[in-house]
């Protein structure tokens, strides 16, 4: 192509521009503040970070967080597997698929709005509003503070709603995986007796690996910085804190950039072994071009 | 096959699968459902009472849409979500189509150890950027202005359309760009002749994965919009309300239906690409 030296330069310049101000020089910007005090004044050494690792709160962010990789990743994962079988079953699958991909298309904010209305809570004896209630006492139960009652109730009711967000996406990606499966190796295990238990484990899930494990990734890189679901449902109160909450409310309600910072770079740390699976993906399919 | 018809029989596999189908809308119906009804109604009994008598229209009422537009700002909240989403999506995707074809098709030294940059750049939380250019914002008063929140976006949304458009572009096939430069084409007559019309369908799905990404989000536009009651948009004015009008869930639920209502839209006609550009998108960071 007929390019003199500067022509690429010309078409990327702006991209790398936006990119140096607002992503490179504020990730090095914030390393640096997170070793000073609120105010970016005062140099503290590590004691941001202490903070970030001690503080009862901070803690119970990172309890929380755990918590929520583990059941809402295993969940979407587990629960989109078993969707994208199930529905490769039945004739009416493409409606049921887009049914369960319909929370994809609405904010976190509508979905906690959404799920806050499910939860509501009215005190034994009153008509009960919220479905999930009407639903405990017509089982004959006393209606539940679903979002109050600490630390398990609360925190589960919250990561359900990242599910019900998160499922059919997880969903749609295995089902595209698992039609690719030759049909004629499930058939043949079959024949050779398998039942469909052993061809499920045996076969499929094997098959499967690569695309679960790329799936689970995304859902650990998501729940690792989830933010707005417990902002509009619960603001991170009564034991429902997470650290990127945290982080907004260091930020915003405290000014304390020193603290706000620290817990940046540490949901970087924890973000950054998915960062290099990311890259290693993009040079595999780099090389086979 | 014998053996699951057995163990799973139809007519079961049927019922779960119905089942799980409710669960997921169930929950959405009863936002749709109280959002029109009357107040009154909505504080004393369940959503689902309307279903033994369905058809008894007087206890609809449009009145919590009227309100809730007119009266709690979600009329200028509609408006505000649209003057941030639409430039937010058409400049981060302009030049990053830019970006994607210089990468993709030119030579230059630093190509591939440019491009690792941009992809590593892809999962960094957005919270190392937060304070910095909040401080940056703050000297050029671009804090509770639409450009700032304009800036932010696109910056934010340039590694994920440089990475998927460069994805596509690379693919187009080698013998077009000789001969367009046989032809004498140039770079730009290339790129808006050749490379934008070839990539419309990647560019389709990119287009809507920003545009809902934007049209969603509650963090971006809290940092650098939180505050400015004026230019707040729909994510804010709902979160907003749920803090000052948390048990008047006739107005929450018809603000939540106004704010969703746009992706709905796109959602239902547009599916396919829809699905497609959140599957693409989803390596966002």
């Amino acid at each position: 192509m007929r390019t003199n030296r500067l022509t690429p330069w010309l078409y990327i310049a702006p991209v790398l521009f936006l990119l140096g101000l607002f992503l490179l020089y504020p990730s090095i910007e914030t390393f640096r503040i997170s070793f000073f005090g609120p105010s970016s004044k005062d140099f503290v050494g590590f004691a941001n970070y202490i903070y970030a690792f001690t503080n009862p709160v901070m803690v119970s962010a990172f309890r929380n967080n755990a918590l929520w990789v583990v059941v809402f990743t295993s969940f979407t994962v587990g629960f989109g597997l078993i969707l994208a079988v199930l529905l490769d079953r039945v004739k009416y699958e493409k409606i049921i698929k887009s049914l369960i991909f319909i929370p994809m298309a609405i904010s976190f904010v509508g979905a906690g709005v959404i799920w806050k209305f499910v939860y509501a809570y009215r005190p034994p004896g009153a008509p009960q509003i919220g479905l999930l209630n009407e639903i405990v006492t017509a089982l004959g139960g006393k209606p539940i503070g679903w979002l109050i009652t600490r630390p398990w109730v609360n925190n589960l009711c919250l990561i359900f709603v990242g599910i019900w967000i998160w499922t059919g996406f997880c969903m749609v990606i295995l089902s595209a995986a698992y039609k690719n499966i030759p049909r004629e190796l499930m058939e043949a295990a079959r024949i050779d007796g398998a039942n469909e238990w052993q061809v499920f484990w045996r076969v499929i899930i094997p098959l499967l690996k690569p695309t679960v494990a790329v799936v689970a990734t995304t859902m650990v890189v998501f729940v690792l910085k989830v933010f707005d679901i417990v902002y509009v449902m619960t603001n991170g109160n009564y034991s429902t804190e997470v650290v990127a909450n945290r982080m907004y409310k260091e930020m915003f309600a405290w000014s304390n950039y020193g603290h706000a910072s620290a817990i940046a770079i540490v949901l970087l740390i924890l973000i950054i072994p998915m960062m290099i699976i990311n890259i290693r993906r993009f040079r595999e399919q780099e090389a086979t071009r | 096959m014998k053996l699951l018809k057995r163990i799973f029989p139809r007519t079961t596999l049927h019922a779960v699968i119905i089942g799980i189908a409710l669960i997921w809308m169930l929950p959405t119906v009863g936002l749709l459902v109280t959002s029109f009804r009357l107040p009154q109604d909505v504080a004393h009994t369940g959503w689902w009472t309307v279903f033994s008598h369905p058809f008894n229209f007087t206890q609809y009422t449009l009145q919590n849409y009227e309100t809730v537009i007119t009266k709690n700002g979600m009329g200028r909240a509609f408006i505000n979500s649209l003057i941030i989403t639409v430039p937010a999506t058409f400049f981060p995707v302009l030049l990053a189509a830019f970006a994607a074809y210089a990468f993709a098709w030119m030579k230059f030294p630093g190509r591939k150890t440019l491009f690792m940059v941009v992809v590593a750049l892809l999962v960094i939380p957005l919270q190392m950027t937060f304070i910095p250019i909040l401080r940056i914002f703050n000297w050029l008063h671009l804090s509770g202005t639409f450009p700032g929140i304009w800036l932010a976006h696109t910056s934010y949304g340039l590694p994920l359309t440089v990475y998927l458009l460069h994805n596509f572009i690379a693919g187009l096939p080698r013998d077009l760009f000789d001969s367009a430069a046989i032809d004498g084409a140039s770079t730009m007559q290339t790129f808006f002749r050749l490379v934008i019309p070839l990539s419309v369908p990647a560019i389709a799905s990119v287009v809507i994965f920003q545009f809902i990404w934007v049209w969603n989000d509650l963090l971006v536009a809290l940092i650098y919009l939180g505050g400015f009651r004026s230019v707040a948009p729909l994510t804010l004015q709902v979160a907003s309300l749920v803090g000052s009008r948390g048990q008047d869930w006739e107005l929450l639920t018809a603000a939540a239906f106004v704010s969703m209502a746009l992706p709905l839209f796109i959602f239902f006609s547009l599916q396919r690409y829809f699905v497609r550009g959140i599957l693409a998108g989803s390596v966002k960071g």
